[in-house]
């Protein structure tokens, strides 16, 4: 039975099965892969997006839940944090693998759009839910920073 | 790892073939740029017309048109033949190119190439995509350079001599007439191909791109969820899979109840795979497939499967068991790898004697993009879509498993959402090519982190001795290194428990130690799992050993761990391990261009004793350690600082590291590899062990498979790269070796605790609980 999300400000219908995750409505349904299965439990931040601007893991989010809310993915992210986050990435060339970004990028332009100027410990607690094999934390650290100071 | 890489790519031809017209085919895109292959095929019958002289120079084929094709508009494509899995080859194989051809970056694209023998080795591992390619490339770019430039000079009807290339054009002084790279590449395509000794090869300091920071050619993809990994392929009429596989390595499939996972919705098939026969190779496990509409329907499904799993020979694998075994293999004699001097009677003779056992557990590579490919039949044709680090020998492995000719497969390489020497063993790529072909349809297969941690191609396990003796001044007379694990060549061929001198060449026959007696051994042991690369593989194991030893005997004669360090490397001198009875490999490298030159590992670590201040006073509690490891031909010395808290708790505050990689291509990327490499074995050894019990992996997902995460990583880091003319070395591994030692040498001067066990906290510890070294 179809239903309709409210995605990156498009309406999109979605016929999947009830419950089915959010991840796997928007990756294998809607062919937004930009947000990535990295675990399936919550535990590693690659699928995060945002639901009314608040960051969840899409892996463990039926997608059924979410109808009347505004999904926002990587794709459709987009506003001044948004801005100056890409651009410290990209100053910087934070990613390596770039696997995990997506999530990264998520996290942290929630954080910056509730707290501007974060500390080591406020970033420590924003992005801990992220991992990173390629270990790019040291660089996210100071690319936040330096969005930071951008805005 | 010579024998696995043989067995890897068994149908891969020479590397640089005769020239043929497929060739022109794969890059004749309309309007490309593409030349030499009619010239080179007719060029043996036509008298005066020379043949391609640059098919091959040193590192294989450098036919412009093999690497690079200009479009009319003047954008510049060019071919990448290594896959892409953050460390930047992208980015750097087209610097090594567009220096040379002096290209205009912003009209630089990448085209990732298929899997074919025409490249040459394409196998991304061993951190050699720039030492392979760094010369042919350089030759390509020039060749095209020139050929443009003198497609401008026969235009314009003007000496050769007075038209020079310049950023994407060519320009003639003189008149001040300039033409686009665009508006010449087909005139260049009709010409001959230039000899290498014709090209006028960019000396250093005329390089525009090369060893500059030059910014990322994938981040800007990257930022806005752009770029396709294994696990983002789509194809219309896509089915989604997963595979419940044997808990064992070998063990085989019993009776499967498929109806409660057909019953789930979205699940549209249930395929029972081949039971997996020795040796394990490429080979999938086995197990069965569940197919359905989504990724979920497919995960469902598999969990309300029924399958009775039968035993096979792994069934009594148990890492508790095991390592007892292990550490008893090291206790006895062993095989002699490397040999100098009477190191039993210097023992016997030596003032003082040391001696330490180390262990460390298997560990998973375990990516953040966990294994995945999508396969698509065409008739008998197969195309493949896949976060592969070799897709040639994905596609010999495709040709001998379903017995099909090389021709009718297709491999295409993704992006690799991280590897770490994962993706060099294409077994599931295999899997997606037998479902597909049930089904009819194309097919992905996704591993689910828990495939991904209890079927993998796992770091070996293994347990080292090292016995010293010291002399009255402290000095050492006497080392003895003994070395086993279980090998990656039984994953070739089961039957083999010894080590190959690749892996004795990763950090124990190579040791730089200028000690007048020095004996190096090996035991053995079999295999119960898949062994694989890890990044930097044994080098990992022993490094932790052999320079955690290297502390505990400065710890022993009273003097510092630096100090001490640098007094065994010893005076500058080129070292041949092979001199001592070693068969060296020297990461495949020629001794001649890349000697083990220990003058410049005590380099890196008096540069790396520098920046971090060593020798100065910390608090209570905080300590630094250092350890210094050459390997893939690049020299690091690391030191880490830690921070531990009364109760225990762990905190790195900061790491410095220099390395010596030789001429490097992007001092930033670099950096990045060094950040990050060290990172991986930080979080390793803290944290990783992957453990079996009745043949079955423990771990399943990141509960009990830790990562290091952001609030524990370095909170600094700093690198410094030597500026250096050396020919190009490794730097996606070498990071990591020097990191658990670094960090184990930093526990002992804050605590007092000597770390001989790995992992030292393991998934679920905070706090040190060790107690203090008698």
């Amino acid at each position: 039975m179809a239903i309709t999300l409210m995605i990156n400000r498009e309406a999109r219908a979605v016929d999947a099965a009830p419950g089915t995750p959010l991840l796997w409505v928007l990756r294998d349904h809607l062919g937004l892969t930009g947000t990535k299965f990295g675990c399936g439990i919550a535990q590693c931040g690659a699928c995060t997006v945002h639901v009314d601007q608040v960051p969840v893991r899409a892996c463990v989010t039926p997608h059924d839940a979410l109808e009347g809310q505004s999904i926002t993915t990587i794709e459709g992210l987009a506003g001044p944090q948004a801005d100056a986050i890409r651009a410290a990435w990209e100053a910087a060339d934070v990613p390596q693998c770039g696997y995990c970004q997506a999530g990264q990028i998520m996290s942290a332009e929630a954080l910056l759009r509730s707290n501007p100027a974060p500390t080591d410990a406020d970033i420590d607690v924003a992005m801990n839910g992220n991992l990173c094999r390629c270990a790019t934390y040291v660089s996210i650290r100071g690319a936040i920073k330096a969005a930071a100071g951008k805005l | 790892m010579d024998i696995p890489r043989q067995i890897a790519s068994p149908q891969a031809p020479a590397a640089s073939g005769p020239l043929s017209l497929s060739r022109r085919g794969m890059l004749g895109v309309s309007g490309a740029f593409v030349m030499g292959l009619a010239l080179a095929a007719c060029g043996r019958e036509t008298p005066g017309v020379a043949v391609n002289p640059l098919t091959d120079v040193k590192g294989g084929d450098a036919t412009p048109s093999l690497w690079i094709a200009i479009e009319p508009s003047g954008a510049v494509k060019i071919t990448c033949h290594r896959s892409e899995m953050g460390q930047q080859v992208w980015t750097a194989m087209a610097q090594i190119v567009a220096d040379e051809l002096e290209a205009d970056w912003s009209q630089v694209e990448i085209v990732q190439a298929l899997g074919d023998p025409k490249y040459g080795d394409q196998n991304t591992d061993g951190s050699r995509s720039v030492r392979f390619n760094f010369h042919r490339l350089r030759v390509a770019g020039a060749a095209m350079r020139s050929m443009l430039e003198e497609a401008a000079a026969r235009r314009w009807r003007v000496d050769r001599s007075g038209v020079r290339a310049d950023l994407g054009k060519v320009i003639h002084a003189a008149s001040g007439r300039v033409l686009g790279y665009g508006e010449l590449a087909e005139a260049a395509d009709r010409l001959p191909i230039p000899a290498e000794a014709d090209l006028q090869i960019k000396p250093r300091e005329a390089w525009r791109y090369i060893g500059k920071e030059v910014a990322s050619l994938t981040v800007p993809k990257i930022i806005r969820g752009q770029g396709t990994y294994g696990i983002d392929v789509q194809r219309p009429g896509l089915l989604y899979a997963v595979v419940a596989r044997p808990p064992q390595l070998f063990g085989r499939t019993g009776a499967v109840d498929e109806a409660p996972a057909l019953a789930v919705p979205g699940v549209e098939r249930v395929i029972r795979l081949p039971d997996l026969e020795p040796p394990a190779v490429f080979k999938p496990l086995g197990g069965v497939a569940i197919v359905g509409r989504d990724t979920w329907a497919a995960i469902q499904g598999r969990a309300a499967l029924k399958v009775d799993w039968v035993d096979g020979p792994n069934a009594d694998y148990d890492s508790a068991a095991f390592e007892t075994m292990l550490m008893d293999v090291v206790r006895q004699p062993g095989e002699t790898r490397r040999s100098r001097g009477d190191v039993d009677a210097a023992l016997a003779a030596a003032a003082k004697r040391v001696s330490a056992e180390y262990y460390a557990p298997h560990l998973a590579q375990s990516p953040m993009e966990p294994p995945s490919a999508t396969a698509e039949w065409t008739d008998d044709k197969l195309e493949c879509w896949a976060c592969v680090q070799d897709p040639q020998a994905t596609r010999a492995t495709l040709a001998g498993f379903l017995q099909i000719p090389l021709e009718n497969i297709k491999v295409n390489a993704t992006w690799l959402g991280g590897a770490f020497g994962r993706k060099s063993k294409p077994d599931f790529v295999i899997e997606a090519a037998l479902i597909a072909k049930e089904m009819q349809r194309p097919v992905k297969v996704t591993w689910t982190r828990e495939d991904d941690l209890r079927h993998g191609y796992f770091h070996s396990v293994s347990a080292q001795r090292l016995e010293a003796g010291l002399a009255a001044d402290g000095a050492c007379t006497a080392y003895l290194h003994r070395t086993a694990f279980p090998p990656i060549v039984a994953t070739f061929n089961n039957t083999v428990d010894s080590p190959s001198d690749g892996e004795m060449g990763l950090g124990a026959t190579d040791v730089p130690f200028a000690v007048p007696h020095l004996r190096v051994e090996s035991g053995r042991a079999p295999a119960h799992v898949r062994i694989g690369w890890l990044r930097s593989v044994a080098n990992i194991y022993h490094s932790f050993a052999v320079q955690s030893f290297a502390a505990e005997m400065a710890h022993a004669a009273g003097r510092d761990q630096k100090d001490y360090l640098l007094e065994l490397i010893g005076p500058a001198r080129v070292l041949d391990p092979n001199a001592e009875g070693a068969a060296y490999a020297n990461y495949d490298a020629p001794k001649e261009d890349y000697p083990i030159e220990t003058g410049r590992l005590s380099r890196v670590v008096e540069i790396v004793a520098e920046m971090a201040g060593w020798g100065r006073t910390l608090p209570k509690g905080r300590g630094l350690g250092i350890a210094a490891h050459r390997s893939f031909v690049s020299y690091v010395a690391t030191v880490v600082e830690v921070a531990v808290s009364a109760d225990g708790v762990i905190s790195i505050p900061h790491v410095w590291l220099a390395v010596d990689a030789g001429t490097v291509v992007n001092p930033r990327h670099v950096r990045a590899q060094m950040e990050g490499g060290t990172i991986y074995g930080l979080s390793n050894a803290l944290y990783g062990q992957i453990t079996a019990k009745a043949g079955a992996i423990e771990q399943g997902n990141f509960p009990d498979w830790r990562l290091m995460r952001m609030a524990e990583a370095p909170l600094a880091f700093d690198v410094h790269v030597v500026d250096s003319t050396s020919p190009p070395g490794g730097v996606g591994e070498p990071g990591t070796p020097p990191a658990a030692p670094a960090l184990a040498n930093a526990i002992f001067n804050a605590t007092g605790v000597r770390i001989r066990r790995l992992p030292i906290l393991g998934p679920n510890a905070d706090r040190l609980t060790q107690r203090r070294n008698a």
